[in-house]
């Protein structure tokens, strides 16, 4: 057999030469967007001093959890502080929080949208199982492409890995309310709306809210790689220590990035069990 | 003009009767020893007119028109060959509906299933119309075909003349707010809202304000009893008590009808006879009509004023409770009602017959005239207004006439009595108390019958088809 080979390869690179062309208004307004989303929240975090930032977030921890939640916290934020990673961190930490923001932005309602409509969810989940094993190194250049260099793509790529979660935990959530329930608030005439608003959305609360949970986990997993395309934050620290063999600074940044994913976890996990008992 | 009253004639067959059986001119009076009782009996109600019944008149047309003759009452629902059809392509199964094919064969042909089939039925204002039928019958899908949470293939359903079916959404959603209430098997309460806020949910939907709904709601909870519950969750309260939300919520915006489905099943017995007892009293109060599924045949006879049955979809009967346990339409119902415990279901009014009475006026030598013209042995002593005041004996006017004493003085007041809704079940003990037959006294206190032990042995001896023994007991 000698078929000649699909040129796949150049059909994707005339899709990219081409919506870099015509969309390039549209790629340079969500540039802007994000671009300043990531820069205000980094600038409003670095604004606060390191230690009342601390005191800030174990604050939160103890008002959401318990007290061992919130010396959590305050033990880890110290030791991120004394390695000297506090203001990396804090860019890390607006990196994820702006594409979990825009992931639970997009992804709620196309979680609705799946679970309302059958045939969209027979579309979206290919898409997302596609978007999920892809690997991230091959978006990344495309992302480099339409939004240049900086902690705009990176943002693009976490979303575009990490919004997964939340459409089918929200779609999921809503299918899985009792039919009897949908159907008590059909016979006393809810509109959709109504339904969705007073009956499906509470009741599909704590799923939904492991899905942004997963989403918050895997946008973190993304900040090493977004370094590489410029992105600001620890991942550099990483990146850089593995580009010049120097594990005792990986392991530092690592564990920066560690704790930080340890009390977002800790922390929407809580907030889970709360929607959960109510 | 004496009122036209029934008497009731029975042909027994298959009864050795030792005794003969006498019939009065009047029609009134009947005595017989049961010597042999074999496996079948066939007794055969003859409707014969008489004058002596009169005082049985108000009852009966009180009864009559509580079960049969309800012709002058408007039809609020009324369903005419209602069909559900599930499956692709449905309309495909009508026409072998028509040809009276089964659902089996309907379904090994066209994969279709059939969930109703043509039900036609009336149910009038303040009824209570009991849709009745094993799982898998369709009563349930009857039910949600009513207010289209299940949408009919073909059919009609009229709420007060308007077709249901051909509702836009919006009306339907106003015909759902305001029209039709509903309770669920499964209670079916939102678990994230207080039992108030539940109460509230069909009102919350048609935007009547805060404050209006809260009051309204709050009245709806104290119907069921409740009160104090309002800020409680679904979770912290009872089974029984959740229905008791379920049935507040269904009834908060006053609708017209009241749908039901299987809403005592999932209570243990207990508490489900509460519940029934309560559905009844809440109903006599308030006059909503009532669709009420259930699969339980007793329970269909205690609340149901009409009942139909349900096989495969299609409705086999219709009928007043009386006329489902007296008169099957065939087999399957006959089957369906073989085991129902009789003595839960009839009442009183059911097997009482009329006793030979004597106003207070007279003397014991009339009262011993009377008991020799009429065969028996004991006259009830009432006054004008049919209040009972005491039973006489042949003894006791004897003895009245021998010491000069009034018919007052002689007779015995001490006799058992009940409400003419005592089910037979609840007379047994009465009766075996006492010498005398059970006195049956409406709220005035007036005598509306008598129970004897040979009619309620009658009563409870046949199932298929049967009526209460018009004998008199003369000790």
């Amino acid at each position: 057999m000698n078929l000649p080979k699909i040129p796949l390869a150049d059909w994707i690179e005339w899709l990219e030469t081409w919506l870099e062309t015509h969309f390039e208004p549209f790629f340079k307004l969500i540039r802007l967007l994000v671009g300043e989303t990531v820069n205000g929240l980094e600038t409003a975090l670095n604004w606060f001093p390191a230690l009342v930032l601390i005191l800030l977030f174990t604050l939160v921890a103890w008002f959401i959890g318990k007290w061992r939640m919130a010396l959590f916290t305050l033990i880890g934020l110290l030791i991120i502080e004394n390695l000297g990673l506090w203001s990396q961190t804090m860019q890390t930490l607006a990196l994820v929080l702006t594409s979990a923001f825009i992931s639970v932005l997009i992804g709620v309602p196309m979680g609705i949208l799946c679970a309302r409509h059958s045939s969209v969810q027979k579309i979206v989940t290919p898409v997302l199982d596609f978007m999920q094993t892809m690997p991230a190194f091959v978006y990344l250049l495309p992302a480099v492409t339409f939004f240049s260099l900086g902690v705009v793509p990176g943002v693009i790529s976490s979303i575009i890995f990490a919004i997964p979660p939340t459409i089918r935990l929200t779609s999921l959530g809503i299918r899985q309310v009792p039919e009897e329930l949908v159907e008590a608030a059909d016979a006393f005439g809810s509109t959709p709306y109504q339904k969705l608003i007073k009956l499906q959305l509470p009741i599909a609360m704590p799923t939904i809210m492991a899905g942004i949970n997963q989403t918050i986990m895997l946008s973190l997993s993304m900040v090493v790689i977004a370094s590489m395309i410029g992105a600001q934050g620890v991942g550099v620290y990483v990146y850089r220590a593995v580009t010049q063999g120097n594990t005792g600074v990986g392991f530092e940044a690592g564990l920066a990035i560690v704790i930080l994913a340890i009390i977002l976890d800790r922390l929407t996990q809580q907030i889970i069990r709360k929607s959960k008992t109510t | 003009m004496p009122p036209i009253m029934p008497t009731l004639i029975i042909v027994i067959k298959g009864l050795s009767i030792c005794k003969e059986s006498l019939w009065d001119e009047k029609g009134s009076y009947m005595e017989y020893t049961v010597c042999k009782v074999r496996k079948v009996i066939t007794v055969r109600i003859i409707r014969r007119l008489t004058p002596f019944d009169h005082y049985k008149h108000n009852q009966l047309n009180l009864w009559e028109s509580k079960y049969s003759t309800r012709g002058h009452n408007m039809a609020i629902i009324e369903a005419k060959r209602l069909t559900k059809i599930f499956g692709a392509d449905p309309k495909k199964a009508i026409p072998l509906l028509d040809k009276g094919w089964s659902k089996e064969k309907i379904f090994a042909e066209t994969k279709l299933t059939v969930g109703v089939n043509q039900a036609s039925f009336s149910i009038e204002e303040g009824q209570i119309f009991v849709i009745m039928g094993l799982s898998g019958s369709g009563k349930s899908t009857l039910v949600r075909l009513l207010n289209r949470l299940i949408e009919p293939t073909i059919g009609q359903v009229l709420f007060n003349g308007t077709d249901v079916l051909k509702m836009s959404a919006e009306q339907l959603r106003t015909f759902r707010r305001k029209n039709v209430g509903m309770v669920f098997q499964k209670f079916a309460l939102f678990p994230h809202r207080t039992v108030i806020q539940n109460i509230e949910y069909g009102l919350e939907v048609q935007g009547i304000d805060k404050k209006k709904r809260k009051a309204m709601a709050m009245e709806s909870l104290e119907l069921v009893g409740l009160k104090g519950w309002e800020d409680s969750y679904p979770d912290q309260l009872s089974g029984g008590m959740q229905q008791r939300v379920g049935l507040a919520r269904g009834l908060a915006n006053d609708p017209d009808v009241l749908l039901m489905d299987e809403a005592f099943s999932a209570l243990d017995p207990l508490i489900r006879k509460d519940m029934q007892d309560e559905l009844l009293e809440l109903q006599s109060k308030m006059k909503k009509t009532i669709v009420f599924i259930t699969h339980d045949l007793n329970e269909a006879l205690r609340i149901g004023d009409q009942i139909a049955l349900m096989k495969d979809g299609s409705i086999v009967q219709i009928g007043s409770p009386e006329e489902i346990l007296m008169q099957p339409a065939n087999k399957y119902v006959e089957r369906f009602v073989e085991d129902v415990d009789l003595s839960k279901v009839l009442t009183a009014s059911h097997v009482m017959i009329k006793p030979e009475t004597i106003t207070i006026e007279k003397g014991p030598r009339v009262a011993l005239q009377f008991m020799r013209d009429r065969g028996v042995s004991s006259l009830y002593v009432v006054d004008k207004g049919m209040r009972l005041l005491g039973v006489v004996t042949a003894e006791d006017a004897a003895n009245a006439i021998k010491n000069g004493l009034k018919l007052e003085d002689a007779m015995e007041r001490e006799a058992p009595f009940a409400s003419p809704d005592t089910m037979l079940n609840d007379l047994f003990e009465l009766m075996s108390l006492s010498k005398f037959p059970v006195s049956i006294i409406d709220d005035n206190g007036r005598l509306k019958g008598i129970v004897i032990k040979g009619a309620v042995l009658a009563a409870l001896s046949g199932n298929s088809s049967l009526e209460a023994g018009a004998s008199h007991e003369s000790a």
